[in-house]
């Protein structure tokens, strides 16, 4: 009785498999769906969900299945949901990853089984140069870029000197190099902290104060952005060391953040309010379905599921011929929300930054705005250390 | 030197926020001999109480007040309904048990409050820093703090070393089955002494929440250092578990300061800012290490038999 029983199972599986490799698009996706960053991955989760239903959920004509993956936050984690996406799920292309330190822990498996790739959020100088690959495709940014839109800013503003603080992983050195890569008045220090389990910037914060810097940057993504700028309202620079940011306050920190975020400006390649057709409806369709505005990370996981389809459209749905899919995404041909953009050689996208600030809209809710452009057409600094040409 | 001022005030501070949480623990693990791994899922619960009771009351200290108590009969309920059945296991069992309260109060505050966090705003005269020598300017909130822990810790010694039911907490944490045996209400003793340690872990965290955020699973990592600070100064006391708390937050706060500008004298620049917090980090379980290899009952054992 049992070993029919298997026997059946074993049948069944035989069965499908072929079917399925054959009718459907499989796609992984990685980020975090546990802990208090679930709220980034939920944002991601959502916009790809919804960038799925503008296409009718086909992409090529073929149905799409998505499997979801939470790396709980932790390198080792995400690369075991990655290996377990390739080996036993065997999805067409994977996508997602909002941490440095998880991309670069799983991104031998993906390179090795050539497995097409769509990162969504992470941007580690080393993906950008020496470690990119013909199958690794960003729609985000590599992480010098923005804090270097920030640096440039400051200098628009005159800023005579800064004191950089972030936390010390992959992402967090990428971010102070970026600020320091185009910041042309002087650094009066640099610190970092424990990564993620520090809460407390008390003695960072001191320090700071105690250099006499003109002024402080920060990357804390997630909520500790939202700690960070408790602590330091709360410490009374607010008035006289002005704070500049990347990634620190963005659509899923500020309910927490409220009035400490008020007037602390920071850039992103996307602001809700861009003035694009694509980005219209993605943000009244994405307010209508979950009644709330999306957050950069989604508009970067809605254009890696345009990118996806451009590719699986271009090969009418034969996800066997990499090649082609590769050539197709290389033209980034899908309307992305942030306006058009252009790949790299190594597959960043070179695209316009903008400074954005919060608001406090009609309804007395505060919101994100774009002020001004900081940069067009920015390029990462590692294309050169790419060996694709 | 205002500098030096400054880092010792944080080290303090961050020391006496330990100290809530790790005499709590101390009180559960030393006199009930058990382990309460849930203890970081009170200090949760009491960050949530107080930010919503804040939040429908419109005032900062009604929120607290009301969180205290909140937390205070959660842990009695908690301690009745679950924990009781646990106390004649093994300290497996218990930390299996405890296990899964923690994934059953971060779940259920995900369905409660949703996965997106709260937060505790202050009134306005707690967000003005305050200057406390020339030149130093001391965030308020903080300073209140320190004035709580301190209150608090006060209290609570002259609970336990000068009134009855302190006599008896004491002598639970001795032994056990001899005050059992003499007549005491054993049971009702440990629902109070974990109704009070669940108390303490809401204050630590509530007073916590308008520093960091409150959050699912924000009792985790801080649950680690509690139980450094208690293998630290000696299970189940209080006296050990407030100067270890003090010791491991000064550590901890010095080390981040200092070992930054230390390490540049042996490494390059960028080395040593890598290493620092690395290293940093790696003190207070160093000085753990230290303390179980030398003495392995602590620096303040509570007194035995």
């Amino acid at each position: 009785m049992r070993s029919t029983f298997w026997l059946a199972g074993a049948a069944l599986l035989a069965l499908a498999q072929p079917a399925n490799a054959g009718d459907t698009i499989k796609i992984g996706f990685v980020s975090t769906f546990s802990g208090p960053t679930a709220v980034i991955g939920n944002d991601m989760r959502n916009s790809f969900e919804l960038a799925l239903d503008h296409m009718g959920r086909k992409m090529g004509g073929k149905n799409v299945e998505v499997i979801y993956e939470d790396d709980t936050f932790k390198p080792d984690v995400g690369k075991q949901k990655t290996q377990k996406l390739i080996e036993s799920d065997k999805v067409d292309f994977i996508a997602g990853y909002i941490w440095s330190n998880v991309l670069l822990a799983s991104l031998k498996p993906i390179v090795d089984s050539k497995t097409m790739m769509v990162i969504a959020n992470a941007g580690p100088s080393q993906v950008a140069g020496e470690l990119c690959s013909p199958y690794v495709f960003s729609t985000s940014w590599q992480n010098d870029q923005t804090p270097a839109a920030v640096g440039e800013y400051m200098n628009q503003k005159n800023v005579k000197s800064v004191f950089l603080i972030g936390p010390n992983y992959a992402a967090g050195k990428d971010m102070l190099a970026g600020v320091k890569s185009t910041f042309k008045g002087e650094i009066k220090g640099e610190e970092y902290t424990v990564w993620p389990s520090q809460l407390d910037f008390s003695a960072e914060l001191s320090k700071a104060r105690a250099s006499g810097a003109a002024s402080i940057f920060v990357f804390y993504p997630g909520a500790a952005g939202v700690q960070f700028l408790n602590q330091y309202s709360q410490a009374g620079l607010k008035a006289t060391m002005p704070l500049y940011t990347a990634f620190t306050i963005d659509e899923t920190t500020l309910p927490l953040q409220k009035d400490n975020a008020i007037g602390v400006p920071g850039a992103q390649q996307w602001v809700n309010d861009l003035p694009n057709d694509a980005n219209k409806k993605f943000v009244s369709d994405f307010r209508a379905k979950f009644k709330h505005g999306p957050s950069f990370y989604g508009a970067q996981a809605y254009d890696a599921a345009q990118l996806i389809n451009s590719a699986v459209v271009a090969v009418k749905g034969d996800t066997s011929k990499k090649e082609e899919m590769r050539k197709a995404m290389e033209k980034a041909d899908f309307k992305s929300v942030r306006g058009a953009f252009k790949f790299g050689n190594n597959h960043m996208p070179i695209q316009n930054f903008y400074l954005q600030d919060v608001v406090k809209g009609t309804d007395g809710e505060l919101g994100l705005k774009t002020v001004a452009t900081i940069v067009k057409d920015s390029q990462d600094r590692f294309h050169d250390k790419c060996p694709m040409k | 030197m205002l500098l030096v001022v400054e880092q010792l005030l944080n080290g303090l501070q961050f020391g006496l926020l330990l100290f809530l949480l790790a005499a709590g623990l101390t009180l559960v693990f030393g006199i009930m001999d058990f382990v309460n791994l849930a203890h970081g899922s009170l200090y949760m619960m009491g960050a949530y109480f107080a930010a919503t009771f804040a939040a429908w009351t419109g005032s900062f200290i009604i929120g607290i007040v009301l969180a205290l108590g909140a937390t205070l009969l959660l842990g009695m309920v908690l301690e009745y309904v679950a924990l009781r059945h646990l106390y004649g296991r093994d300290h497996l069992d218990q930390v299996l048990g405890t296990f899964g309260l923690i994934l059953f109060f971060n779940d259920a505050v995900r369905l409660i409050w949703g996965p997106a966090g709260l937060s505790l705003p202050l009134p306005a005269w707690l967000t003005v820093p305050i200057q406390i020598v020339p030149g130093v300017f001391y965030p308020s909130y903080r300073l209140a703090i320190i004035a709580v822990s301190l209150v608090v810790a006060a209290l609570l010694y002259l609970v336990v070393m000068r009134t009855r039911v302190g006599m008896l907490i004491r002598a639970g944490a001795s032994n056990r089955e001899m005050i059992g045996a003499l007549g005491i209400n054993i049971r009702l003793l440990f629902t109070l002494v974990f109704g009070l340690g669940a108390a303490l872990a809401g204050l630590a965290g509530l007073m916590q929440a308008p520093i960091l955020t409150v959050q699912i699973g924000m009792g985790e990592n801080i649950l680690i250092l509690a139980f450094v600070i208690i293998v630290i100064g000696g299970i189940g006391s209080i006296r050990g578990a407030f100067l270890a708390a003090i010791f491991v937050g000064m550590i901890d706060t010095l080390g981040r300061a200092y070992a930054p500008d230390l390490l540049r004298h042996l490494l390059s620049p960028t080395a040593a800012s890598t290493a620092a917090p690395a290293l940093s980090s790696m003190l207070i379980y160093l000085l753990m290490a230290i303390v179980l290899v030398v003495r392995p009952e602590g620096l303040f054992p509570a007194s035995k038999r």
